[in-house]
């Protein structure tokens, strides 16, 4: 468990909603909109993700031969390789350097400046240098910020994203007493242009770190806006680069593809202003500007080196790459977190997630890294308890799937890192409420919320069982202060209304598959008379509804309309009882629990599969573990099996329309009859929001669809006590977007339920609105 | 180089906001004369028939570096896919006389402009097997949004200008 009470993280968040979160969002979104425009006019942009994965996937597989061929190669070029095994181990050498090639006068302070460097914020180098009297001064301009206010970064890339322009002039204004006050960021980039420029053109050492390092020709390639990390590489005689192990890559061929994609996926630009390929020491004249009127070339090497082939670079010229291990080695060998390796540290997770739009990386962030993969290298580098910190903040939407430039499954490393905490919790006093409804195989221990949640099928079969005695009792006002206490379910948040009938026993009840077969026929029939040139709409399909646990037991109606609407296009269907998805667990870092339901529940289907059927499912989250998850937790064939075989219920629509079925059997709209849609996060990482626009449109709707990151309930977190607040801020921006339309419809069941409450209306799925008979509100 | 591959460049420059000329070698320094601001520093420029301007000072001082407005280098060549040119470091400081200025006037070949990214890695690497291998690829003028919006000219040039040498 996290190491803040439940109340204590919700008034972190909300002081961060109020405070940074404005800034945050602006820029994120800004940054993740402009990235969305430029994939989508990048025509190999797969090509390109396919080929930095597995440029990285190589490297990381051939590190350590890797990094011997980095050493002999600059060494080769007159450098030093240093491998530092912890961040006390680079800050020592890094110190040492910098002494060694300090001022004549050797009272006087070394200086030293530095371009931004997540590495370097991860082993607190600043620190560590300015205790042995070294002066520092951060040369990027957001790092300088940061320097100035005492602060920390709040993005990967864009580390001082949470403070405002006004906020900036405040501090300057404070700070350096300028004659003119400081106002327009103009005004305040010039004064910083100057004031940097004079300490770098005074600093005997340069630091930077690196993006990437060509390990057979030991170039270090730097990726950057301003031009600062240039100046601290060609300025000062000696350079120093501090790179995680992990950054390197064999050739320079190997570099093209993430030129190509890193701007792309930080910004949105079509590439950096400079990439900076440096194989130190260069050729470039050292500048010293304490003897001003000396020619730059007049150095030892200088223009006297007429091939400019050199090997060895300018004479005068000292660089150390220093590699930094700290725990990398480590994620390396374990299979889980070895993919966090390949991060190129762009920020697009955190840009495209919803929660990261809110908070920012002080909320969504570690003791260094921010956003979504920093799960990974929290757990990494600086230990699992850094991870525990925030690592709920991940709602596993997977916005950041299609963001990330190296394809990393950066859902599933925060829902590892989870199970891993959750194993790591030490076990408490059990309670009778979660223990007696809790059938899942995971160790004692972990939060008891957490248990509840991840076992949720089980809670509302009991409901259900019960309603509606049990919405009545769960709606008390002590029960639920018990359930805020106990599972910190917020009091504030509206509970689901568990029914009585479930949808399974309400299809057997109707006369179950024999029922849905007469009914299926005559509606083929029906079809067939009204066309007489028709034979299309015979469809031969028969489709199995997955009864989610929600479609099930609370909003039964939408099972219903699925029904209808299969039966109305021709095609009979079964509603078997069937195991849980598995998704409630995954959600809450439930893995084992997970892993022995998605065995179920494919047990429970593969003769369904055999005889040809389709699987089809209400609740993209569901239909997204099967077809996601499932690759982790099923053999290869059962997976692809069960992944070819279902299908989300519009998708599936979709399907039988294309094939000729006749979309007057359904409830169909003017041609113009407006719809706001919001499609759901994962249902969209499958590319699934497209059909279910197609299908409305050819019933006659108008729909338009929402673009916001998210709805910000995402299954259970929207009712924890500590993260409501958070909810209902992403939500709004997703309700703000859709309020004026007079038809709201959205696919997941929390974004339904989440509108509901946000607008004060009925948010039916889609199916709702397409069954048979329409709509009732 | 195809007239496709130069029409592509200029629009890529045009939407960098980076000066775009194509002039023949032989009116080249005339040219650079006129855009440049004083002072000027500048690294020498390889092309057959093509010299600096007189008042360019070239091997300049830390001081006349430190002072210069402009600072023209060549490129050894561009990229049109991104409107980027292809600086070197070498021995006669082309890579801060491209970086310290307000303006840098980056001088190229027309047959060294080539059309994508990929080209230009086939020119890097070659290159690199000659012993050239610290290089930068400089799109645009350098920026800044850190300090609440978009600011242009930060550590890096504020302006830049590209000449093609039409017949080079």
């Amino acid at each position: 468990m996290a190491q803040r009470t439940r109340s204590e993280q919700a008034d972190r968040i909300r002081h961060l909603l109020e405070t940074e979160g404005p800034a945050i969002h602006a820029h994120a979104s800004a940054s993740n909109a402009r990235r969305k425009e430029t994939y989508g006019g990048t025509d190999d942009l797969e090509s390109l993700r396919t080929d930095a994965r597995a440029i990285k996937e190589d490297a990381i597989d051939r590190l350590p031969e890797l990094i011997e061929t980095v050493r002999e190669a600059v060494e080769a070029n007159g450098g030093t390789v240093y491998v530092a095994d912890d961040a006390a181990d680079a800050n020592a050498y890094v110190a040492d350097v910098v002494e060694q090639n300090g001022p004549a006068d050797e009272t006087a302070e070394p200086s030293v400046v530095k371009s931004k460097s997540m590495t370097t914020e991860e082993i607190d180098l600043n620190d560590a240098l300015e205790g042995e009297g070294i002066d520092v001064t951060e040369t990027d301009l957001g790092e300088w910020v940061l320097q100035v206010a005492d602060d920390t970064p709040s993005h990967i890339v864009g580390p001082a994203m949470h403070i405002s322009r006004p906020e900036i002039a405040d501090l300057f204004n404070e700070r350096f007493d300028p004659d003119d006050r400081f106002e327009t960021a103009e005004e305040l980039t010039r004064f910083a242009r100057d004031h940097l420029g004079e300490i770098i053109t005074g600093a005997d050492v340069g630091i930077t770190g690196a993006n990437f390092v060509v390990a057979d020709s030991g170039t270090i390639a730097l990726v950057t806006n301003e031009g600062n990390a240039r100046k601290c590489a060609v300025t000062p005689d000696t350079h120093v680069a501090v790179a995680g192990i992990e950054k390197l890559i064999p050739t320079l061929s190997d570099l093209e593809p993430f030129v190509d994609i890193i701007a792309k996926s930080a910004t949105g630009q079509p590439i950096s202003q400079y990439v900076t390929m440096l194989s130190p020491p260069t050729d470039s004249p050292t500048l010293d500007f304490d003897a001003p009127d000396e020619p730059i070339t007049a150095g030892e090497g200088g223009a006297a080196d007429e091939t400019g082939a050199s090997g060895t670079g300018d004479p005068d010229r000292d660089f150390h790459l220093v590699l930094l291990d700290n725990g990398r080695t480590d994620m390396r060998e374990d299979d889980q977190l070895r993919e966090t390796l390949y991060c190129i540290r762009c920020g697009a997770c955190s840009n495209s997630c919803a929660n990261f739009q809110s908070v920012g990386g002080h909320g969504f962030g570690g003791e260094t890294y921010s956003g979504g993969i920093a799960t990974g290298w929290e757990a990494g580098v600086h230990g699992q308890e850094s991870a525990a910190e925030f690592n709920d903040l991940c709602t596993g939407c997977t916005n950041c799937v299609d963001a990330c430039p190296v394809k990393i499954d950066i859902p599933w490393i925060n829902t590892v890192v989870r199970d891993r905490v959750n194993r790591s919790a030490e076990s408490e006093p059990h309670d009778f409420l979660v223990d007696g409804l809790t059938p899942d195989v995971e160790e004692g221990g972990m939060d008891l919320g957490k248990r509840f949640f991840g076992n949720i099928g089980t809670v509302a079969q009991a409901a259900s069982a019960t309603a509606p005695v049990s919405n009545w009792l769960a709606d008390a006002g002590p029960v639920r202060a018990v359930l805020e206490r106990t599972l910190g379910i917020d009091r504030r948040r509206d509970l689901p209304s568990f029914q009585r009938e479930s949808l399974v026993d309400w299809f057997e009840t109707r006369g179950g598959e024999a029922a849905s077969r007469k009914r299926a026929a005559a509606s083929s029939e029906r079809a067939a008379q009204a066309d007489a040139r028709d034979d299309g709409a015979d469809v031969d399909r028969e489709a199995v509804l997955y009864p989610d646990v929600y479609t099930n037991y609370v909003d039964v109606d939408r099972g219903k309309a699925a029904v209808r609407t299969l039966e109305a296009l021709g095609v009979p269907v079964r509603v078997p009882d069937l195991p849980e998805s598995g998704r409630a667990a995954l959600s809450q870092g439930m893995i084992a629990t997970a892993d022995r339901q998605a065995s179920r529940l494919y047990a429970a289907l593969a003769e369904d599969l055999d005889a040809g059927r389709d699987v089809v499912v209400i609740e993209p989250s569901d239909l997204a573990a099967m077809h996601r998850e499932y690759e982790r937790l099923l053999p290869e064939g059962s997976y692809e099996r069960l992944r070819d075989g279902s299908y989300e219920i519009c998708e599936y629509v979709y399907g039988l329309l294309e094939n000729g079925a006749d979309p007057d059997a359904l409830s169909t709209g003017d041609g113009s009859q407006p719809v706001a849609y919001h499609s759901h996060c994962q249902q969209r990482t499958l590319d699934l929001e497209a059909p279910t626009v197609a299908v409305l449109e050819s019933c006659g709707y108008a729909p338009e669809t929402s673009n916001a990151e998210c709805c910000g309930m995402a299954g259970s977190f929207g009712y924890k006590q500590e993260y409501y607040e958070l909810s209902i801020d992403v939500g709004e921006r997703l309700a703000g977007q859709v309020e004026d339309a007079e038809t709201v419809v959205a696919s997941g069941t929390s974004c339904g339920d989440q509108l509901e409450t946000l607008l004060e209306r009925d948010v039916p799925h889609p199916i709702e609105l397409l069954a048979p008979g329409g709509y009732r509100t | 180089m195809t007239v496709d591959t130069l029409c592509r460049f200029e629009r890529a420059l045009e939407g960098l906001e980076v000066g775009f000329e194509r002039v023949a070698a032989a009116e080249a320094s005339e040219r650079i004369e006129t855009i440049v601001e004083e002072p000027t520093v500048g690294a020498s420029l390889p092309f057959e028939g093509v010299s600096l301007p007189d008042d360019v000072t070239t091997e300049p001082t830390t001081a006349e570096l430190e002072a210069a407005r402009t600072g023209v280098t060549p490129v050894s060549f561009a990229i049109a896919e991104y409107g980027t040119v292809a600086v070197e470091s070498t021995a006669d400081g082309a890579e801060p006389i491209s970086l310290y200025p307000d303006r840098h006037v980056a001088v190229v070949a027309e047959s060294d402009v080539v059309p994508d990214l990929s080209a230009g890695f086939t020119r890097l690497a070659e290159g690199f097997d000659a012993g050239r291998d610290s290089v930068v690829f400089a799109t645009g003028r350098s920026a800044t949004a850190d300090m609440g919006d978009l600011v242009h000219g930060v550590h890096g040039p504020g302006d830049v200008d590209v000449i093609v040498l039409e017949d080079r």
